[in-house]
């Protein structure tokens, strides 16, 4: 296995205490950035290393940082994406859990690049001990100086607030996660205005993704050079992919940006659990349409997933063997679309609802002839037509499954039903 | 109504950051945590703290899942029945808890002990089958796993 950057060195139970992430060289980059960078200079680190956004669209994060006005004097806020809940993706939560000073590191290294002295951790609500573990990082952190004011005798000031959602699965887009943390619901807002101009209080705003983050130490010290040596040109660094589903070691693995889908699935994962074959995988999360096993050779990186029709979205890779009906697969993603949309635009709302009733129907055995037509009929006045690209997302496992797998929808219309699903429900 | 004690905690998450509205969400979840659930009375006194209409609060709280207009069982089991967790037996392990209960999904015990509910993802997808209980997780579970769980919980 090759360099591990954000999980390094997450095996160690005593990692999360700051006195074991001090001795295995924590909080270096920053008193390096502190005494010898200007912020300027870490925004010039960050863009060199070519870190690109783990949260799903994968945008420069350098980039997105110099957006922010120079103007010292204007208020600017730095937003942690901890609200992690596409469906699959369980990489944040091991970060806050086992490594949070690394993220609050991150977060303050970052913070002091685009001059902001106030960062907002939005933690999903459901994560309890992710949070207790940041809140006591973010304790052990001001009590020895790294956070607070006049950080380790710089000048720079910074507080770190541990803010937990209530359970919307939106929240998770940037401008929802804006609206709810000023205590509205949380509903996307219109684009632009963007975060970096207008973002929390209508200041700007930089909101990045926990993973994105904790990467931010590891190249402020040991320079971009050490970050570009890894992965692809486009893609550096490493990525977190989330090994779910039915395979013989589901977990985190922390892998070179560009590693095949064979590697992770079966050196990684061990293969197919119980010796079936493979059907589909889920290359990043529901919001991405689905691969076969004729997809097993293609590199996962942004560029390459891309190139192949689908997205490296959040890195969850979700495995299903020869025994999973497709239909019913496509029926579970869309019920969680149909439950998460927020409500705000006709095309999603109601769109979900009638996937997802169109496909118990077929899923049931009650399809009738036209149903698929009408399915892609319904993901066509979704896409593109939405207020968020939530509307997108919500599309993906019924276009994806149709595409790869019509004739399992022509068997359930034709014969009433399906003999998979005894399969999967006697497990 | 709120205790002295919750009022002062929510005044000061009200004045813990630049704009006083950031704190209705961590006041909603500390009225909840201190009354078991919203009511109607509770949400006014959290909206009258912050200078709301009482049907702001209720918009507010009524977004979001973890924010309960109604009372519970003491506790509240979830199902993740999302795809990774389906695929990991969640379906079986739903059909375990609604008959070992004798309560349907929505529903709570008779004796007020146990309310039970499915969840979409809880992102723990790596040990699916994954039941969340009041605040804890509680990964790759197994009917005979849940059982000694539930066992625990009746006993204390
Ligand atoms: C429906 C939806 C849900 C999202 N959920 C998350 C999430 O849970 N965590 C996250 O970091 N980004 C999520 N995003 C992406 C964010 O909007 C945003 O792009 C990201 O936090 C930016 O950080 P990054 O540049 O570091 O990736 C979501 C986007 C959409 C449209
Ligand atoms: S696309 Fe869906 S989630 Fe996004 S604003 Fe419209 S209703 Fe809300
Ligand atoms: S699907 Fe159950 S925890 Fe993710």
């Amino acid at each position: 296995m090759g360099e591990r950057i954000v999980l390094r060195y997450t095996d160690d139970p005593e990692q999360s205490d700051i006195a074991t992430y001090v001795r295995k060289g924590g909080y270096q980059a920053l008193a390096k950035a502190l005494k010898e960078l200007s912020p300027e200079a870490v925004v010039d680190l960050v863009k060199r290393s070519g870190l690109r956004g783990r949260g799903g669209a994968g945008f420069p994060t350098g980039l997105k940082w110099s957006f922010i006005p120079k103007d010292p004097a204007l208020p600017r806020y730095l937003c942690c994406n901890a609200d992690e809940g596409e469906p699959g993706t369980f990489k944040d939560r091991e970060i806050m859990e086992k490594d949070p000073h690394e993220l609050i590191e991150g977060i303050i290294l970052s913070s002091y690049a685009i001059g902001a002295h106030l960062a907002v951790i939005y933690i999903r609500g459901e994560f309890a001990y992710a949070a207790r573990q940041l809140a006591r990082a973010v304790q052990q952190a001001t009590a020895k100086g790294y956070l607070g004011r006049n950080i380790l005798g710089s000048g720079y000031d910074l507080d770190v607030v541990v803010y937990r959602g209530a359970g919307a699965y939106i929240c998770g887009e940037e401008t929802a996660l804006l609206e709810s943390l000023e205590g509205y619901r949380g509903q996307p807002r219109l684009k632009p205005p963007f975060p970096a101009t207008a973002g929390l209080y209508r200041k700007p705003t930089v909101i990045n993704n926990v993973e994105t983050l904790a990467n931010v130490p590891y190249i402020v010290l040991n320079g971009p050079e050490a970050f570009t040596a890894i992965g692809t040109p486009r893609s550096p660094g490493t990525k977190v992919f989330c090994l779910s589903g039915q395979v013989n070691r589901p977990g985190n693995y922390e892998l070179p940006m560009g590693t095949p889908l064979r590697e992770i699935i079966f050196e990684h994962g061990g293969g197919v659990r119980d010796g079936k074959q493979l059907k589909a995988i889920i290359p990043g999360g529901p919001s991405t349409p689905t691969f076969t096993a004729a997809h097993l050779d293609v590199n996962m990186d942004f560029e390459s997933v891309a190139a192949a029709g689908s997205m490296l979205g959040s890195g969850a890779v979700m495995v299903m063997d020869e025994t999973v009906c497709m239909v019913w697969a496509a029926l579970r993603l869309t019920e969680f679309f149909r439950h998460e949309s927020c409500g705000k635009c006709t095309p999603c709302r109601e769109g979900t609802y009638w996937l997802a009733h169109l496909l118990g129907r077929i899923e049931a055995g009650q399809g009738q002839d036209g149903d698929i037509e009408l399915l892609l009929d319904i993901c066509d006045n979704m896409a593109g037509k939405c207020f968020c690209p939530f509307g997108d997302a919500a599309i993906a496992p019924v276009q994806g499954t149709v595409k790869h797998f019509r004739e399992e929808y022509q068997q359930h219309i034709r014969h009433g039903g399906c003999w998979r699903r005894s399969v999967v429900r006697s497990q | 109504m709120l205790s002295e004690r919750a009022k002062e905690e929510i005044i000061r998450a009200m004045e813990r950051f630049p704009e006083r509205r950031t704190g209705l969400l961590p006041a909603l979840r500390l009225a909840q945590d201190e009354q078991g659930y919203l009511s109607s009375q509770v949400l006014a006194e959290v909206a009258a703290i912050f200078g709301l209409a009482p049907a702001e609060a209720q918009a507010v709280a009524s977004f979001y899942t973890m924010l309960r207009r109604r009372p519970t069982g003491k506790h509240l089991i979830q199902v993740c029945t999302n795809l990774p967790c389906s695929l990991s037996g969640a379906e079986g392990l739903l059909d375990h808890l609604k008959a070992r209960l004798g309560i349907g999904v929505g529903e709570t015990t008779p004796d007020g002990l146990f309310t039970l509910e499915t969840v979409e993802c809880l992102g723990s997808c790596g040990t699916a089958p994954v039941v969340q209980i009041d605040e804890d997780y509680h990964e790759n579970m197994s009917a005979e796993a849940i059982d000694a769980v539930l066992a625990r919980l009746a006993g204390g």
